[in-house]
């Protein structure tokens, strides 16, 4: 047989192996930058990276081909604490995360901190409440542990059902992600590119299932935080002398305040609460706390965060990892304000009120036509070389304002690197680091749909005799059909679905978190109980996520009792805001319903019967055997 | 390495967890909510130059949450130990 990773040799050497690995990235970082100086045009240098990177994940895919359904499905459950930590950090960190978060709080300032805080928050809850008693269960999905703690078909077919709403929501933007950085950089349309992406996810994860994953993103994980703290670091270097960003945008923030008053920007950067007049907003208030909510809930409940901890060798690693995961994440998160301040500052301090003859190099390489990302509106055509300027009435003094100045999302992380003044070498390093991570995040998700739909549906519930071969081959089929089908709906829908992500947070909270909690912590819960909380939470949520995005005036009418809603129109409908909160919030409603009702039919309804109560206490319990149930014996 | 334990043990266990479960929790709410509540009145003081309202939610309560898992998977080892049901 030929070579495959994954014997006890490879995961005694993994801190050689990756240390190894990390010195060739950056030689091959410092070839391109050799490459670049020979004056090899750029188009080129993003073809290498993008395909090297792309090169090597595929290369660790095939390395971890196999054959074995506990390889396939949990990694062998040989993956240590800290390694797992940096998986799960690539598992985590999406597009999203890593183009889209500075960029929103760009624009959003204090506002935008929700996701920093939203998206971190949520691992004490993976912690204290979750991942050690699911890694003790020891199966392979979050449906098995559906199954097997509500009696059976009907919880697992309900979890099945939120696990697809929500990871396919959710996958679909990932795949986006992909096809934006693929086509900017290759400069090939945007649904071309959302199926050469395809190629680079299931390169990764189709031979080798979760364990292929487990390695590839551990390998990306190490290039998107390298390539995400670079031009952040030199940023604060050039802009204050010290080379800490996290520490010194302090002094950008100050300053962006000053000039906040001499430009009259009413919404103060770092102002807590405040509309656009920036007066105090109640609302604001409550919909900054709604979507903290949703998004601390929903990442302690989405099953391709939940199903990484299944892969540690045991309950008490498994505990290491949440923190080591964090601590990862938390890298890149506590960094985005600061590019976000950095922009801001250079944005206030050195282009607006410049002549629009002398503005930096960056506006024009970033603004023009196939980018589009930054756009200087001063002059009537200046739509021309600006196509982001379109409809911007510019006064054609020759100076740019702030009310003539445009600039996308995606510009604050990706331009950075120039407005830093480094090589085009970092900026396609930052590429590079967008891709991993859409790519990573992409594989978990299909790999949670796909083993949902192998696992769960085809061998718990249509044939349990399958062998295990069969069983693998299914697997993958399905992967490859789910990543078909989620890369065609990527390229249809276009571009402008970020906001998915965050309906994938509430989906996710409103069926699954009730239903994991109740099921470890409270033991006389019965069954149905269980499989009444995830009908109820999932069916509020999804009926108030469809019709207040789709039948907002219905909402208004029909609802009026529940108290002020307003139509808001965004994304080219009347989007309905019950008590002024976001309809990306809307777990606010799923959530609650899914616990009161789990609550209510377990207090009056029928107890969990004696055997059910000792297998709970045998997954409480880090040591000995897990309780088998009756029904449940097989794998 | 104990196995099995009492009826009686099993409680006492389950409820040292629950109550590191029920601290832990606390100390999240508080990070996640209630000091960002006061954001605009913190915003007044500056460290750094970061506004205090600012800093809490772009490093502050992140701090407390890496710390809080770090400290949250040692002090059940510790309960672990002391019941001998620690998996490793």
């Amino acid at each position: 047989m030929a070579y495959t990773l994954g014997g006890s040799s490879f995961v005694q050497n993994l801190g050689r192996i990756y240390a190894i690995y990390t010195g060739a990235f950056a030689a091959f970082v410092v070839i391109i930058g050799i490459l670049e100086w020979l004056g090899v045009p750029s188009k080129f240098l993003g073809y290498l990276y993008i395909f090297l990177t792309i090169g090597v994940y595929a290369a660790i895919g095939w390395l971890s081909r196999t054959a074995e359904v506990t390889e396939y499905y949990v990694a062998g459950r040989v993956v240590p604490a800290f390694y797992n930590g940096m998986a799960t950090g690539a598992d985590w960190m999406s597009a999203a995360s890593f183009i889209g978060m500075a960029g929103s709080l760009y624009f959003g300032g204090y506002s935008g901190l929700a996701f920093v805080l939203g998206w971190t928050g949520g691992y004490v809850l993976v912690s204290i409440l979750m991942a050690p008693y699911l890694r003790k269960f020891g199966q392979f999905t979050v449906p098995d542990f559906f199954g097997a703690r509500y009696g059976g078909n009907a919880a697992r077919s309900l979890a099945v059902i939120v696990l697809i709403l929500a990871s396919f929501t959710y996958v679909v933007a990932q795949i986006v992600g992909v096809g934006i950085i693929t086509s900017r950089f290759l400069g090939l349309s945007f649904q071309v590119s959302c199926f050469v992406g395809l190629i680079g996810i299931l390169a990764c994860s189709l031979l080798g299932g979760m364990k292929a994953v487990t390695w590839t993103q551990v390998a990306q994980y190490i290039i998107l935080i390298i390539a995400y703290l670079i031009p952040a670091i030199v940023m604060s270097f050039k802009m204050t002398g010290v080379p800490i960003p996290q520490l010194m945008y302090g002094f950008a923030l100050e300053k962006i305040e000053i000039l906040e008053k001499t430009l009259n920007v009413a919404q103060g950067h770092s102002s807590a609460f405040v509309d656009a007049t920036g007066k105090y907003s109640a609302s604001a208030m409550w919909n900054y706390f709604a979507l903290i909510l949703c998004l601390m809930v929903g990442t302690a409940s989405l099953p391709h965060i939940l199903m990484r901890y299944f892969t540690t060798p045991s309950v008490r690693q498994a505990r290491d990892s949440v923190a080591w995961s964090l601590f990862f994440i938390f890298l890149l998160y506590f960094t985005a304000p600061a590019y976000a301040a950095f922009a801001k500052l250079e944005v206030y301090q050195n282009l607006i009120g410049t002549p629009i003859a002398s503005l930096p190099g960056w506006v024009a390489s970033w603004g023009r036509p196939g980018l589009a990302l930054v756009g200087a509106c001063d002059a009537a055509n200046a739509a021309q070389i600006y196509p982001l300027c379109r409809g911007v009435v510019g006064n054609g003094d020759g100076i740019l304002q702030l009310n003539e100045f445009r600039i996308h999302t995606d510009a604050i992380v990706l331009a950075t690197p120039e407005i830093a003044g480094l090589p085009y070498v970092i900026a396609g390093l930052v590429a590079a680091g967008g891709l991993a991570a859409a790519l990573s995040t992409a594989d978990g998700l299909l790999l949670a749909i796909a083993n949902a739909l192998s696992h769960d549906v085809y061998y718990k519930m249509i044939d349990p005799t399958a062998d295990t071969k069969r069983r693998l081959v299914i697997s993958r089929v399905l992967l490859l059909l789910v990543a078909v089908v989620a890369a065609y709906t990527a390229g249809e829908l276009g571009a402008d679905i970020l906001f998915l992500v965050s309906w994938a947070f509430s989906i996710a909270a409103s069926g699954l978190f009730a239903g994991l909690v109740l099921g470890i912590w409270w033991k006389r819960c019965g069954n149905a109980a269980g499989v009444a909380g995830v009908f109820v939470g999932i069916t509020v949520c999804m009926f108030f996520l469809y019709t207040t995005e789709f039948h907002g005036l219905w909402v208004k009418q029909a609802f009026s009792w529940l108290g002020e809603i307003n139509i808001v129109k965004i994304r080219n409908r009347d989007v309905a805001y019950i008590w002024n909160i976001n309809n990306i919030s809307v777990g606010i409603f799923g959530i609650p319903a899914a616990f009161l009702t789990q609550w209510i039919v377990g207090a009056f309804g029928k107890p969990a019967s004696a055997e059910m109560q000792e297998f709970i206490d045998s997954i409480r319990v880090p040591a000995g055997d897990v309780k088998v149930l009756r029904g449940h014996e097989a794998h | 390495m104990a196995t099995k334990l009492t009826t009686d043990q099993m409680q006492a266990y389950w409820g040292r967890t629950s109550r590191l479960m029920w601290v832990l929790l606390a100390i999240w709410f508080f990070f996640s909510f209630v000091v960002h509540f006061f954001a605009p009145s913190l915003n007044q003081i500056r460290v750094l130059g970061f506004p205090l309202g600012f800093y809490m939610a772009a490093q502050g309560s992140l701090i407390v949450f890496v710390a809080m898992c770090f400290y949250n998977a040692r002090a059940q080892n510790k309960i672990d130990e002391e019941f001998g049901v620690s998996d490793e």
